[in-house]
């Protein structure tokens, strides 16, 4: 009973013009074209997308969540890297 | 949208995996930390969720089939396209569902398998008939309401994937409760017999309803870990009452008339309901409800004549591929 497995695809939406294309969610599709138009009818059944993209999941690299202590220190330790850090006189006002 | 007595865990492949790593993932579930696919997690808590969300989507796919009995009897287009849309709905929650399971490392070729070998359960409520056209009515409001109050507290499971997958689900559904009530409306402001056919649907689908939140809190052995991973925040009993007290008046606006007729209000307002036949509830899960063998069957013949369409598209997806191989050589 035991069919082969179909690859999977990871999909992403751009809902609106000027806004990133976002991860929704993934899908089975035997190609790009079959996972384009399920991705259509899985994820925009009522108009939540202007642009599709399609990426087979073996492509993406990600980075592993039991390291992220390391991976992200560097921006732990650099709060100069924030406006809070710097200080600028009242009277100066917003700025 | 179907969740029920599915929050069902086994608490014996426990203990093997060191404290150490255990507490600090009942630390994270405890901060109300979101627990992502790659993220440690103890292996009960993995098989618990696999089991919860893969039998979720199987009742999401059963589903479409007591609803997609009437599509094409449906009494009018508007009722059909929404009927259809419905239907549609349904499908696409049990693929989200299948997604979010299939993150857990099972893929979906095993998960479809175990529902089609009978081995893995779905949601009780749809191995009963739709008798008529007001069933289609009460399922949207009765069984889709059920849904949406066990759902919603699930947008905010610890399990990331899951959590994520029923916030698009529980965004869909109240078009479901809203179509079903508006079939109701109609057929009780309507001729003496369409009211008698709402009435009757009630009837038949008002036990089974209260059924799908589960066994009673005093004999339902597995809420305990499924609430310390915050996988289930609302017991059995507390979700039955909640629905039980926001339905009253609605049948009520309806002049349909519950059929318990020993249900009292008691001091703080809610409504208690008499004894529910549990007997019923566990031939039902046993397999030995009225549809169950026909849903089996209609599902495993779906799949068996959809396989040659799967092989055609991996055939086509292979050529092509290494005709672009053979073309790049050049």
């Amino acid at each position: 009973m035991a069919t082969p497995n179909v690859p999977l695809w990871e999909v992403f939406i751009r809902s609106r013009n000027g806004l990133a294309h976002k991860h929704v969610g993934s899908l089975h599709a035997a190609d790009s074209t079959l996972a384009l138009q399920a991705a259509r009818d899985i994820y925009t059944r009522r108009g939540e997308g202007l642009s599709i993209w399609v990426v087979p999941s073996n492509a993406i690299t990600a980075s592993d969540p039991s390291e992220k202590g390391m991976m992200f220190e560097p921006a732990e330790s650099k709060i100069y890297r924030h406006p809070t850090f710097y200080d600028v006189p009242d009277e100066v006002g917003h700025m | 949208m179907y969740t029920q007595a599915l929050n069902s865990s086994d608490g014996d492949d426990r203990g093997v995996e060191d404290v150490a790593r255990t507490s600090q993932f009942q630390a994270r579930i405890d901060a109300d930390e979101r627990i992502e696919p790659n993220d440690w997690m103890p292996a009960a808590y993995r098989k618990t969720l696999t089991r919860q969300i893969s039998q979720h989507a199987h009742s999401e796919i059963v589903g479409m089939l007591p609803e997609g009995n009437w599509i094409t009897r449906a009494p009018s287009l508007r009722r059909k396209a929404a009927l259809l849309a419905k239907v549609q709905d349904e499908c696409g929650h049990g693929l989200y569902l299948y997604a979010a399971a299939e993150t857990l490392g099972t893929s979906r070729e095993e998960l479809v398998d175990g529902m089609l070998s009978g081995k893995a359960k779905y949601s009780s409520i749809f191995n009963y008939p739709t008798l008529t056209w007001a069933d289609i009515g009460t399922i949207g409001w009765l069984v889709d309401g059920a849904a949406i109050m066990n759902q919603i507290p699930l947008c905010r499971c610890s399990y990331g994937p899951y959590a994520r997958a029923m916030i698009r689900v529980c965004k869909e559904e109240s078009f479901h409760q809203r179509q079903g009530f508006e079939i109701m409306v109609t057929l009780c402001r309507g001729t003496a017999e369409q009211k008698a056919m709402a009435q009757n649907a009630l009837d038949r689908w008002w036990w089974p309803v209260l059924m799908m939140f589960g066994p009673p809190d005093q004999v339902s052995q597995h809420s305990d870990t499924s609430t310390k991973w915050k996988i289930k925040r609302f017991s059995n009993d507390e979700l039955r009452q909640k629905f039980i007290d926001a339905t009253v008046p609605q049948a009520e606006f309806l002049g349909l008339t519950i059929p318990d007729p020993g249900m009292k209000q008691n001091e703080n307002g809610n409504w208690v309901h008499s004894p529910i036949d549990w007997d019923e509830f566990k031939q039902v899960l046993a397999g030995n409800g009225p549809c169950n063998r026909d849903r089996l069957a209609a599902r495993r013949k779906a799949h068996d004549e959809g396989a040659w369409v799967r092989e055609a598209a991996m055939a086509y997806a292979e050529k092509r591929k290494s005709r672009q191989l053979a073309q790049a050589a050049e």
